[in-house]
């Protein structure tokens, strides 16, 4: 029953990821490469219609956390707490950036949250970067000191850097060098994948030279992926562990390296397929970190306290079976709502009437 | 170690009290507004729909600061409240996560196709859509419920030796005898408050002098649904939670009523007095004998218990806050049955729209719900205390071991200043479009 949930939530998370990504990175587009209004517009019809649904996926993905794994739940949002208090100011930034900027029709009131919609998105990218690096390369659960825990053993608190900024110092921070660069790293991905979703949705006039942004963008991905790789183990003693174990795992990473390859050839393409490669970057490249610290969902990094894993973290048995019932009924009839969604929106969006007040 | 929870009982008091200024409106409004869709399929008068499209602006301006406010709340659970998800999540994880599942998704699929997909829709199909809405904000609202049920009145549980909680009844976390009779009175309470803000609205337009047209429509719709909304938040809705207070919390009953000693031979109830929780008594108490033991068992002797027969150690927290609360909810919804009872009687008389003093009493009602509807939050929540779980988990036994109150200071005021934008924001474009009107030929 917990691998159920495992991979239920394992695939939620997933899917906020692809979504809500391309609203993150058409944010960081109309941050970065929209000099018009005309242009900043259409990339905020592309998402309009959409991103709030997209971001249901985080809060139903925080609801089954709570649900299955009440203890990683509780552990996790407690010990990681200012981050992810940020991350939520961020979120109402972005939200109130992009709903309100149409109410007035005055230059001052849309630049003020033009930017505060694109600053925000690339700050929330940035940060959803630096969570997944906390996450792999794990915290001191119990805040263990000379060998002895000062909290209970699933309990931890880490304060948002130190120091040294090292990923392996004895008291941890959110932010270190590790984490930040998984952080850059989600900044690039998500920017080529907003960027390939405004040019599939949009006839903008950037759509050129978005193509020509994701091409170069593409190589610092691919730079930066590498060196990750190489880095890895410095943060975790064996990673490749799972994979060898079980060789069919490496279809995530091929998948992640095929979405790259695929990337170059964005130019030739039709509009919609550099967002169909970006998303198998994602796909294959979250999927794979997740399943390298398997079974661990938090790992401890001492040796007092066991890691936090899908079978001690989960609630009981018999309300995780029952819950299969009604997650079948809801995925069914969520997936309904997203194809519905996606008939009346579909191909280009340039004609809906978003924003105008 | 009660000192050690301030900030966090503090932050969660005061990011609900914001966040709830919103769904209550939602609620109530989703269902007006399906109302005018629909008599404008109905009749095809143009008006309605006209109606239907300026509530959907405040509506959408309403949604997007529920939402915004609303993420947090389900954060706080895990990052203030860390021990009380840990040992309950097996319980309310499961309506929590249905929530996210079955009404969130519902809500925000169906909003952006009801407000961008009119003409791609057709009118039938964006009615429908309009009534999703509706039912995914309702939806939410039953398992919010459910949720908070089970806190007041936990059922279908048990407690392993490690003290964590586990569900052995999924059925009862839904035939809680607490549920229906809260969702029913929430969800008629924001109808309340949908109503007057509506027709407050209308009667601004018609004192204004300009789109009084619509200004009758608005006040109509409203006072039709306020008075019937009002009613049923009295009875039976509010009947049946009391009831059910006095039957499972009846310490949580005597402090409400401010009841300070048994009385024998029929309990008085209080209209106006001041707590004075030193010398357990009333100041200044105004009373009507014998209505309150009336009102509880439908016998005018019926003994009512007083705090005196309850150990203190199961006293709510701050008992005067919540017979201020009480009492401010009551007086209210009292007040809400008479004005909008009044606003019938000369609409029925063709009066209405010519009388100025009701007109101006409509207007500047439109706050009042929001505070009635707040303080009936507060009976309960305070009501609750000490406990997260009642007779179970108590509130200091709930929050995060980790996290110091000098972090949740440091949000709580972000929350504050931020919250503070928000709340400026959303009174200036809302004042903006109720200013612009309902009139499509001015753009």
């Amino acid at each position: 029953m917990e691998i159920f949930w495992y991979i239920a939530l394992l695939f939620m998370l997933t899917v906020y990821l692809v979504l809500e990504g391309y609203d993150f990175g058409a944010g960081i587009v109309h941050l970065l490469f929209a000099k018009s209004e005309e242009d900043k517009k259409m990339i905020t019809k592309s998402i309009g219609p959409f991103w709030d649904a997209n971001e249901v996926w985080l809060i139903a993905s925080g609801g089954v956390l709570f649900f299955a794994f009440p203890t990683l739940y509780a552990s996790s949002f407690s010990g990681f707490y200012l981050p992810l208090i940020m991350i939520l100011w961020l979120l109402i930034f972005r939200a109130i950036g992009l709903e309100l900027y149409g109410f007035v029709n005055n230059h001052l009131w849309k630049s003020i949250w033009n930017t505060s919609f694109g600053v925000a998105s690339l700050l929330l990218a940035l940060f959803f970067g630096i969570a997944l690096g906390n996450i792999v390369r794990g915290v001191n659960l119990g805040m263990v000191e000379n060998g002895v825990s000062t909290q209970e053993a699933h309990y931890f608190f880490l304060p948002l850097w130190n120091s040294t900024f090292s990923p392996q110092a004895n008291h941890l921070g959110v932010i270190d060098w590790f984490t930040v660069f998984l952080g850059v790293i989600a900044v690039i991905a998500l920017t080529i994948h907003g960027a390939n979703w405004v040019i599939y949705k949009t006839s903008s006039s950037l759509n050129q030279k978005l193509k020509k942004v994701v091409f170069i963008m593409n190589f610092a991905l691919l730079a930066f992926v590498i060196v990750s790789l190489l880095v890895w183990h410095y943060i975790q003693e064996n990673p490749y562990e799972n994979f060898n174990n079980h060789p069919w795992l490496w279809i995530f990473p091929v998948i992640s390296f095929a979405g790259i390859f695929g990337l170059f050839k964005v130019k030739s393409y039709k509009d919609g397929m550099g967002f169909l490669f970006s998303t198998l970057f994602l796909v294959g490249g979250f999927v794979a970190s997740a399943v390298s610290i398997f079974p661990k969902m938090l790992p401890s990094t001492n040796e007092v306290n066991p890691s936090l894993t899908l079978y001690n973290a989960s609630a009981h048995e018999y309300g995780l079976s029952i819950g299969v019932f009604w997650f079948v009924i809801a995925f069914a009839l969520v997936s309904l709502y997203f194809i519905v969604q996606h008939k009346v929106f579909k191909g280009k969006m340039d004609h809906i009437h978003y924003g105008d007040h | 170690m009660e000192d050690m929870i301030f900030y966090d009982r503090m932050q969660f008091a005061f990011t609900i009290t914001f966040h709830y200024l919103f769904p209550q409106l939602t609620m109530g409004l989703s269902l007006l507004i399906v109302y005018f869709k629909w008599q404008y399929l109905r009749t095809q008068k143009e008006s309605f729909n006209h109606a239907a499209k300026f509530w959907m602006k405040i509506f959408s301006l309403n949604f997007v600061m529920g939402v915004v406010t609303g993420i947090p709340m389900e954060f706080q659970f895990g990052t203030n409240w860390a021990k009380f998800s840990e040992l309950t999540g097996g319980v309310i994880g499961q309506t929590l996560a249905m929530e996210g599942m079955f009404s969130f998704f519902l809500e925000s699929s169906f909003l952006g196709l009801f407000l961008f997909g009119e003409k791609l829709l057709g009118q039938k199909l964006h009615f429908l859509t309009g009534f999703l809405v509706f039912l995914g904000s309702w939806a939410s609202g039953y398992l919010i419920i459910a949720t908070h049920s089970w806190m007041q009145h936990p059922v279908g549980y048990e407690i392993l030796e490690n003290g964590k909680f586990v569900l052995n009844n999924f059925g009862a976390l839904f035939s809680n005898p607490w549920l229906i009779p809260s969702f029913l009175h929430n969800q008629a309470a924001s109808l309340v408050t949908s109503s007057f803000v509506m027709a407050a609205v209308g009667a601004f337009y018609i004192l204004n002098k300009k789109e009084a047209e619509f200004g009758k429509l608005f006040v109509k719709t409203g006072v039709y649904f306020g008075l019937a909304a009002s009613l049923f938040v009295a009875f039976p809705s509010g009947d049946m939670l009391a009831k059910n207070v006095v039957k499972y919390q009846p310490v949580t009953f005597a402090a409400m009523e401010g009841i300070f000693e048994t009385e024998k031979g029929g309990a008085e109830i209080v209209l106006i007095g001041q707590p004075n929780i030193l010398e357990k008594k009333l100041d200044n108490k105004i009373a009507v004998p014998g209505v309150l033991s009336f009102l509880t068992h439908q016998r005018w002797n019926a003994t009512i218990y007083g705090l005196n027969e309850f150990d203190e150690k199961l006293y709510p927290t701050n008992i005067a806050g919540l017979y201020y609360a009480y009492h401010i909810m009551v007086g209210l919804g009292t007040i809400f049955i008479g004005l909008m009872g009044l606003s019938l009687f000369f609409l029925i008389r063709k009066k209405l729209f010519s009388t100025e003093w009701i007109l101006w009493s409509l207007v500047f009602a439109l706050p009042f719900p929001y505070i009635a509807n707040i303080s009936g939050w507060y009976t309960a929540e305070l009501g609750r205390q000490p406990w997260l779980v009642y007779n179970l988990l108590r509130t200091v036994e709930g929050a995060s071991p980790t996290v110091s109150s000098g972090n949740t200071l440091f949000t709580l005021l972000g929350f504050i200043g931020l919250y503070f934008l928000l709340g400026m924001l959303f009174l200036l474009l809302a004042g903006k479009i109720i200013k612009h009107g309902p009139n499509p030929q001015i753009d």
